[in-house]
């Protein structure tokens, strides 16, 4: 197995506002091996984008990486200089984006775009890299590749176009790709389509992702593991499968009961009181605690840390041996 | 009128002009050229019921919703509330009337709400736009109880929208469509724009206010899971067409046009059971030129040659030759 494609070891991103410094980002710990979807789950405002842009080196000033390392395949991205890390990305990361119409450049070709890439990252020559273009658009699934591949992106429908940013993210064959929300801009059955290609090109290529979305429904289709954020923070992370069946964290076990299915006709959905706290007030000791129906004197001082005890890591008091046993109901 | 016939919607037609414009026509050669955004739908919902319509974008199901507010003019058909008709030869005063019973909640509650407004106008304008209560003192007292009702407190209506998250500016757009003491409310994805967990706070409010004041909504959504969770009858709408229409129960369990199929399909499903699946394929084709007959046609796979010439009409809940052939089954409740 060897080390992971990217480690995150303890990352904190800040925001430096006249108001004071934001975190964004407060301690957050994960790895992705070859060939896993790791799922970042959580409602605006959690920190997942933040998240992705970090290890891609995006942060832009206000926002700067206060604390922590990113190792991509054990080495450290985190501290490259701009030059360095422009490097990194598209080549080693590649990256997809929610509105794929904004990602793709009006003014040119997409076979243009495709080659401008694939020669910035590899010395194939302007024949080689138009034969990999045909090639890439034919992989994630585009008809007519030879024809379409001469066709501006306004030409392409929302679908075909994400798979367009989808072959631009694979061009240079990255160890890892972001996929930051891809299906969100999408209509569920074009949305079913892109998720069975990420799907496909993890499994086939051996590419890890981080897929970032607040569908959990998607994440449920596609991902491995899944960390659940909250306020900055991950609250769980384990396998998809134990983490959405049987959440052990409030939040997640609330974030769960408050998704309408298609099977049971339910007469309400769970629901969490309030909203996520602003990054200006997150509130002392367990940034869930406002909303959460088991909270205690402890979770309003003491910031849970990640207990591993359990089958996967839970920041949650809930489940430490040393504090007050609460029965938690897991319904799921 | 029936109760059963509250909201009475008749082969509503509208047609959009997307030519180019005229001077160019005549320079540059080409005809003018429409869009069917909504070709046909009927359909009735009784009172107190919720009815949904889904699809996907580009369905036609916002323009259907316009059209039964009065905020666009249809091109053909009739909408009748409370049989009084929504166009025509109604009289003002008796539309006016109508009007107050009749409010919207939209998608974004960020663009819905004015800006420059405390929360209190906000609620209070349709009051004062239909003289409803007269005197300063009772309508604030009226606009203290609807936030009561949608679960703000009194006092937040001297706070503007921006001052208010997402889930509570919704709340804010409830309360204000519940100002005139609308009794039908069109709401077009009231919460496509809203994190799941305030989803289901807006979601329940809107159940339990169903309950308490026997409101009736049309429900516009393209999240299935959410229309299942909402409606009691459901309409799916595919190019501006109605495919297929039945009880929400029914529609989930035993779904009869394959454009349904695929939509269910289609579903990300959460509880990672690895059903049978239709394969999905294509996308919605363009509205401006749809294929002929049944507008589904190249992307179902039990099509045959009267599928692709004849436009199959709304039969038994159904559009589908396919169906009504019985080639095709209804698919068994599993």
């Amino acid at each position: 197995m060897g080390a992971p494609v990217l480690s995150v070891r303890n990352l904190k991103v800040e925001f430096v506002t006249r108001r004071g410094v934001l975190k964004a980002i407060d301690d957050v710990s994960f790895d992705i091996e070859r060939g896993e979807v790791l799922g970042v789950v959580g409602e605006s405002g959690a920190g997942k984008s933040v998240t992705g842009s970090a290890v891609i080196g995006l942060i832009d000033p206000p926002g700067r990486i206060a604390g922590g390392q990113i190792l991509l395949n054990g080495e450290r991205i985190d501290n490259m200089s701009p030059e360095q890390i422009r490097k990194v990305r598209g080549k080693r990361v590649g990256m997809i984006f929610q509105d794929p119409l904004t990602s793709l450049n009006p003014l040119y070709t997409v076979g243009e775009q495709l080659e401008e890439t694939i020669q910035t990252h590899t010395n194939l020559t302007r024949a080689g890299a138009r034969k990999r273009a045909v090639d890439l658009l034919a992989e994630v699934g585009i008809p007519a590749p030879d024809r379409r591949i001469d066709s501006y992106p306004h030409e392409f429908s929302g679908g075909m176009r994400q798979r367009v940013v989808i072959a631009l993210a694979l061009c240079a064959d990255p160890e890892l790709i972001i996929a930051d929300e891809p299906t969100t801009a999408l209509d569920v059955s074009v949305q079913a389509q892109v998720i069975a290609l990420l799907k496909r090109l993890g499994r086939e290529r051996g590419t890890a992702i981080m897929l970032v979305t607040h569908d959990m429904g998607v994440i449920a289709e596609t991902a491995d593991r899944v960390a659940v954020m909250y306020a900055g923070r991950i609250a769980e992370i384990g396998p998809v499968e134990k983490v959405v069946r049987q959440p052990l964290h409030p939040y997640a076990q609330g974030l769960m009961g408050a998704i309408p299915t298609l099977k049971g006709h339910i007469h309400r959905l769970t629901q969490i009181p309030g909203s996520m706290p602003r990054l200006s007030a997150i509130p002392p000791g367990c940034s869930f605690n406002p909303r959460c129906p088991f909270a205690f004197e402890r979770c309003k001082v003491d910031r849970p840390e990640a207990i591993a005890r359990y089958e996967h890591p839970v920041a949650c008091h809930l489940y430490d041996q040393s504090s007050a046993k609460v029965e938690v109901a897991s319904d799921r | 009128m029936t109760d059963s016939h509250y909201v009475d919607v008749r082969d509503l037609r509208r047609v959009f002009e997307v030519s180019k414009p005229w001077l160019n026509r005549i320079l540059e050669g080409g005809d003018r050229q429409f869009l069917k955004a909504v070709d046909g739908i009927s359909f009735q919902i009784a009172k107190g019921e919720t009815f949904a319509l889904v699809g996907e974008s580009g369905s036609g199901k916002s323009t259907v919703a316009r059209m039964v507010v009065g905020l666009l003019p249809p091109s053909g058909g009739e909408v009748r509330i409370d049989n009084v008709p929504m166009v025509g030869r109604a009289s003002s005063t008796e539309r006016q009337r109508l009007r107050r019973r009749i409010q919207m909640i939209f998608q974004d509650p960020y663009a819905s709400l004015n800006p420059r407004w405390r929360v209190a106008e906000i609620v209070a304008e349709p009051i004062r736009a239909f003289a409803l209560i007269d005197g300063e003192r009772d309508i604030k007292a009226r606009v203290g109880e609807l936030l009561s009702l949608v679960g703000l407190h009194p006092a937040d209506g001297a706070k503007f929208p921006h001052e208010f998250s997402g889930g509570q500016r919704q709340r804010v757009a409830i309360a204000r469509a519940l100002a005139s003491n609308a009794e039908f409310i069109v709401c077009d994805e009231p919460t496509s724009a809203l994190d799941v967990s305030v989803q289901a706070q807006i979601l329940n409010l809107m159940r339990d206010l169903q309950d308490r004041l026997g409101l009736t909504y049309l429900f516009i959504s393209h999240n299935l899971a959410v229309v299942r969770h909402m409606a009691s009858r459901i309409g799916v709408m595919y190019l501006g067409r109605l495919v297929e229409i039945s009880g929400g129960r029914e529609l989930f369990s035993s779904p009869k046009h394959p454009y349904t199929r695929m939509l269910l399909d289609a579903v990300p499903d959460l509880d990672m059971t690895s059903r049978q699946r239709l394969p999905v394929s294509g996308e919605i084709p363009n509205p401006i030129n749809p294929p002929s007959g049944c507008t589904f046609n190249p992307r179902c796979p039990f099509t045959n040659e009267r599928c692709r010439a004849e436009v199959p009409l709304l039969r038994d809940g159904v559009a589908c030759h396919a169906i009504h052939e019985g080639r095709l089954s209804p698919l068994a409740a599993a």
